[in-house]
């Protein structure tokens, strides 16, 4: 299990260099656009065999929209694409794969209710028996090492067998092109490493990977050639070898990103504001993960971040220390004082309690209401707010605010949530419960799928509410994210919570290690290898 | 005949409109969409039966005509519902009310006529068969088609790749979206069927069960085949199961009535509605399960990124 | 070319507006064919139909009088859609609601007390609310399907209304008739203008509006509404019971559906018959939609689909048309009104056939 060694090793296949190989795939000036918004804007790129070629950007700079151009998901509004030399429409995504051309999914493409057999015949086009196929599983998953079981259902699988299922699937085809959306985003650090021995061998093979990634690390190690998008234009194309993660970031954003500032330690005399003691909860329905006896205790003053794959028991998890799913213990949890465990979350809220769901749009937020009322959603509790009832106008005051604090752009004063990018309505609903200078702060995924200037100002604003005294407990699954605000770091696997340790005093392979569910005895670590 | 032939023939022709609405029903919803106009489509392929078989003096025309009537509602209900994204709820409760209405209005001037009684066909050995022959064999052709219907639509969700494909549109619209299919089109082709379904159901009654135009004569059947696909789990076979049951509690007040026992006709007139309540009751209490067996996508809007 | 949306923003205040009245329009000119195709002048038709029943004040009073029924309910039923609780049984809340009402004036219809009204208004009320109470606790309780509970209760409630008028109810003296005895006068609803038919229900139903468009503009339980309505898990996020609104939203919509069931039979009707309502518990369904789920709104569209039913009338006394047109009408109405709310949130736009092979050739 030397995780070094493998670095190098995968670093040397990186630093191979692909130029003798014929260009597979071009594009030439091309260009989407959705109304007046061009998504992409006369965008240039080839690949060639065997290249594992990076396409970088912050998150709306048209990378999804690009890569949906080349599977045909989405139509070109101008431009041309050359495949092998000649040009091609791909007019449907069924076109794109007939063509050579696969594509793996961040947020998969699977179905749930469906077997891996079936998931896999729906790509495939030609007539295939089922048994037939379910061999061919078979033998693609064991050449690559992706095992597989063809008749189990999707829904029963790990994320990081879903994603097998997603590769295989695109494998059956025998494509020239794969194209893969943020691949690692979803795995272990172990996980990650047996995909990079998959890729390794398919670019050993003359395939040609179209690798979408944020992570830059990975980048500057795996890839051969990197493109760099910004709000829709190639903004510059690099050899990842030779640049670090900082100049990278810089082409994406364009600017130098901030480091989050750690004014000072935290404290480790002042006292203990959230408390978890002997936590449990039975699964809330069929795909739910139990909570099992979790402890942990945050003191004012520091940030401590909960990892793990998404999953593990994240969404459960928040569930209770909300309140949306009340303990049966009133002792599990205790919020500066108070036994909280059956408490509601406006009780919860009322003893300084705040909270920020991971799922911006729906949850932490009502999309079709006005910044204003979103604002009502938490703060209802606030005299100033509601009184005897009725509404008042306090909510309106406490929007601007959290506006003008957190830099929060928007087309007019008091726009619907739905309106914003997902970066201002993050920093909206961070903002919201900063506002009130909360004791006791749990924040899921605060910067998922926001771009790098509003998760700097994000993460420096929970840092700051940490250090300012109050007790902030981030649970988030970006390593980088959490190595960057934590003062202490625990994982959480199949419900239960390992023991936090230091953020100083560990490294990213021993939390991957807790990630994969090792360290948990004999039972995660057989299922991790 | 015996009594029991007698009987089990009764449920059968009981049964027949609520398998057929039911059965096209049960492919809207796999395809993710609920179309609550199935009564609305049934009435109306109950009058257009009606009449083109009244017209034309064919009770075989007048098959084809409920079908075409349903199928016409539902490509208005399915078009309001794909592009134009409009609530599926609301929609399927303004077909029925539409469908209603039009059937009122095209039905008036029959009202009081006698209707054409689409006849029997003995399928020759089979219906000879003792017992078995005169309850299943010899029957008219809807009864036929709703026994192919269940086969038909378990075989095709279960074993053909059109299919995988309705499941997979069903659980999931977006990913089949991304995988190149059309969800909308998939969508469009299920709920026609639906439509035709339901009209046939409709059909049924003025050409078989009552072969004449009475208004509202659907009486409460469309809704009872949605229940009935709940009932179901989604599964044909099982929904074929849940329609003969029903079939039989609404041959019960009949026999109960016939047979003068002190109870209020209005009461025993009750039983198919409560015995649906009932019933979704008792499927609904086990909440993994309806939250296992339901459709993903049942309900929700979708409109493709373009 | 193919028409596609494209998502706007926000909200389009303008057609949130706009829409109904284009959905009246829409109905109007499908119409006028509908007249055309039945052998009429489509202008004449439209003209009996529905300017005709609004220039007599006999027929504005009449107009009132089918209006509150359908405002009363509509009222219910958009606090009960807006919260994503689907009761499309408030017909059977309104039979009930009449049956329980009425249940007190019968057996106390020799009482001559100014007491006796309320107590009937309350037993309506009431009855309204506990036969919307069954699908409630069937949903929140057994997860059971609002929808097809509180449907099939309005074919209990009808059957139940015919057996009481046909059976114990049914008047001693009144020939065999299915009816039951007339009210007595303290049983009967006073009415607003003497000689009309419109009675003080009509107030309560201005009352209804005005209480249910404070409640959802202004206060914290109208905001629950709406938040649980839009997006249940932001709902309890906000700290809003999903279980307790949808008791409260059936119990209200319940109430007022029985509150105007028993309004009916007391102040228009006067007895207890096997039929006590054209549909009124459904044509709320459509003046909820067509009001745009707002009480204010719901005030206007109430007194439209009343306007259908008497345009319904004198179509079938001038031009010999069935009276049934006028459900053709309402259905179409909400098919339209639907249709048109898709405007609020989605911008159209035509856009080419095949947009690859054109657009190669470059961009303006």
């Amino acid at each position: 299990m030397n995780a070094e060694a493998r670095h190098t090793d995968t670093g040397s296949e990186a630093a191979k260099p692909a130029n003798s190989q014929p260009t597979l795939l071009e594009a030439r000036g091309l260009t989407k656009a959705f109304g007046d918004f061009l998504a992409c804007d006369h965008i240039d790129f080839s690949i060639r065999r065997g290249e594992i070629h990076a396409l970088l950007g912050e998150n709306g700079a048209g990378k999804s929209t690009f890569v949906k151009m080349l599977y045909g998901a989405l139509q070109p509004t101008s431009g041309e694409i050359r495949w092998k030399g000649e040009p091609v429409s791909i007019d449907n995504p069924a076109t794109a794969r007939r063509l050579g051309i696969g594509m793996v999914f961040q947020h998969f493409s699977l179905f749930d209710v469906l077997t891996v057999a079936e998931n896999i015949a729906l790509a495939l086009a030609g007539k295939v028996g089922p048994g037939a196929l379910a061999e061919r599983i078979r033998t693609v998953s064991r050449d690559y090492g992706l095992p597989l079981d063809p008749m189990s259902i999707v829904a029963d699988l790990s994320v990081g067998e879903r994603q097998r299922v997603e590769i295989v699937r695109c494998l059956l085809q025998e494509p020239d092109l794969i194209i893969m959306d943020e691949p690692t985003s979803v795995l272990t650090p172990h996980e990650a490493e047996d995909l990079f021995r998959t890729l390794a061998r398919l670019t050993g093979e003359g395939v040609a990977i179209l690798y979408i990634s944020h992570r830059l690390e990975e980048v500057k190690r795996l890839c051969h050639a990197a493109t760099i998008l910004r709000h829709g234009k190639v903004v510059g194309s690099c050899d990842p070898a030779g640049e670090t993660p900082a100049s990278l970031a810089r082409m994406m954003v364009g600017a130098d990103v901030r480091e989050v500032r750690h004014r000072e330690q935290a404290r480790l005399d002042m006292p203990v504001r959230l408390e978890l003691k002997h936590l449990s909860l039975p699964p809330a329905g069929p795909f739910s993960v139990p909570l099992v006896e979790i402890d942990l205790a945050v003191r004012g003053g520091e940030v401590v971040a909960i990892a793990g794959v998404a999953g593990n028991g994240q969404g459960e998890l928040f569930d209770a220390l909300s309140g949306e799913r009340p303990l049966h213990d009133r002792g599990a949890l205790v919020i500066d004082g108070h036994e909280a465990g059956r408490m509601s979350v406006g009780a919860r809220r009322r003893l300084g309690a705040a909270f920020v769901p991971e799922e911006r749009l729906g949850h932490a937020a009502v999309p079709g209401l006005k910044l204003s009322e979103n604002v009502v959603l938490t703060r209802h509790g606030e005299h100033h707010v509601v009184r005897g009832g009725f509404l008042k106008g306090g909510a309106r005051a406490i929007a601007d605010r959290v506006v003008e604090s957190f830099d929060v752009r928007k087309s007019h004063r008091d726009p619907e949530a739905r309106s914003l990018s997902g970066g201002n309505l993050q920093k909206f609903v961070v903002g919201r419960e900063i506002d009130r200078q909360p004791g006791v702060l749990v924040v899921s995924q605060p910067t998922w799928g926001v771009d790098a200037g509003a998760s700097a100002d994000i993460r420096q604003a929970l840092v700051d509410l940490a250090r300012a005294g109050s007790a902030v407990l981030v649970i988030s699954q970006d390593l980088d994210e959490i190595f960057e605000v934590a003062d202490r770091i625990a994982v959480v696997s199949r419900g239960r919570l390992s023991a936090p340790v230091p953020a100083a005093t560990t490294s990213r392979d021993d939390i991957g290690l807790l990630m994969g569910g090792i360290g948990h005895g004999g039972e995660g670590a057989s299922d991790a290898a | 005949m015996g009594v029991l032939e007698a009987i089990l023939l009764t449920v059968i022709t009981a049964a027949t409109p609520l398998v057929l609405a039911a059965i096209g029903e049960l492919v809207v919803e796999r395809s993710g969409v609920l179309n609550l106009g199935v009564e609305g489509m049934m009435i109306v392929g109950a009058v257009t039966g009606f009449a083109a078989a009244n017209a034309t003096g064919s009770p075989l025309v007048g098959v084809a005509a409920a079908a075409l009537g349903g199928m016409v509602l539902s490509a208005l209900f399915a078009f309001l519902i794909l592009f134009l994204v409009a609530n599926q709820y609301a929609t399927g409760l303004a077909l029925t009310l539409l469908g209603l209405g039009l059937s009122g209005m095209i039905g008036e001037a029959y009202v009081g006529t006698p209707g054409v009684r689409l006849g029997r066909i003995d399928i020759p050995v089979l219906s000879d068969i003792p017992f078995l022959g005169p309850v299943l064999f010899s029957q008219d052709i809807l009864v036929y088609l709703s026994f192919a219907l269940v086969a038909g639509v378990s075989w095709f969700l279960f074993r053909s790749r059109a299919g995988l494909v309705l499941r997979a549109v069903g659980d999931n619209h977006a990913s089949a979206h991304a995988l190149g299919f059309s969800v909308r089109r998939v969508r469009f082709a299920a709920v026609l069927f639906g439509g035709a379904c339901a009209g046939l159901g409709g059909g049924y009654l003025s050409l078989v069960y009552t072969p004449q135009w009475i208004e509202g004569m659907t009486a409460g059947r469309g809704w009872i085949a949605l229940a009935l696909v709940v009932f179901a789990s989604w599964l044909p076979g099982r929904l074929a199961v849940g329609a003969y049951l029903f079939g039989a509690v609404m041959i019960l007040q009949f026999h109960a009535q016939a047979a003068g026992i002190g109870i209020p006709s209005q009461f025993l007139t009750m039983l198919p509605y409560l015995a649906t309540v009932v019933v979704l009751v008792a499927i609904s209490r086990d909440r993994t399960r309806i939250r296992l067996n339901t459709p993903a996508t049942l309900g929700q809007p979708f409109v493709p990124d373009r | 070319m193919r028409l596609e949306l494209v998502r706007r923003p926000e909200q389009s205040r303008r057609m949130a507006m706009l829409s109904p009245l284009l959905a009246i329009a829409l109905t109007l000119v499908s119409g006028a064919i509908l007249f055309a195709a039945l052998g009429h002048d489509p202008v004449r038709a439209l003209g009996v139909y529905f300017i005709e029943p609004l220039t007599t004040s006999w027929s504005v009073q009449e107009l009132l009088v089918k209006a509150t029924p359908l405002v009363m309910i509509a009222v219910g039923l958009a606090i009960c859609y807006l919260s994503n609780n689907w009761n499309i049984g408030a017909e059977g809340q309104f039979t009930f609601g009449a049956i329980a009402g009425s249940g007190v004036a019968l057996s106390l219809n020799s009482w001559d007390s100014g007491l006796l009204l309320p107590l009937m208004l309350v037993a309506g009320i009431l009855g309204g609310m506990a036969w919307a109470a069954i699908p409630a606790f069937l949903k929140t309780r057994f997860n059971t399907n609002e929808i097809l509970t509180s449907l099939m209760l309005v074919y209990v409630a009808q059957l139940l209304l015919d057996w009481l008028v046909r059976g114990p109810w049914r008047d001693p003296g009144g020939y065999n008739f299915p009816e039951s005895e007339v009210f007595s006068d303290a049983a009967t609803m006073p009415l607003l203008i003497a000689g009309s038919r419109l009675h003080i229900g009509a107030v309560f139903a201005v009352l209804a509006v005005v209480v249910a468009a404070i409640m959802l503009g202004a206060t914290l339980k109208g905001f629950e509404i709406r938040v649980l309505g839009q997006a249940p898990k932001a709902g309890s996020f906000a700290g809003f019971s999903r279980t307790r609104l949808t008791v409260f939203a059936f119990l209200l919509s319940g109430g007022l559906a029985g509150l105007a069931g028993i309004s009916e039979v007391s102040g228009t009707i006067g007895q207890l018959r096997p039929t006590i309502s054209p549909g009124y518990g459904f044509a709320a369904i459509i003046v909820a939609f067509l009001g745009r789920l707002n009480p204010i709104g719901i005030l206007v569209a109430g007194l439209l689909l009343a306007l259908s039913y008497l345009g319904g009338e004198a179509a079938q006394v001038s031009l010999g048309i069935s009276d049934k047109i006028t459900k053709v009408f309402q259905g179409m109405l909400l098919i339209y009104v639907l249709a048109c709310d898709t405007f609020i949130l989605y911008r159209p736009r035509l856009v080419r056939a095949n947009p690859t092979g054109e657009a190669a050739h470059g961009r303006a």
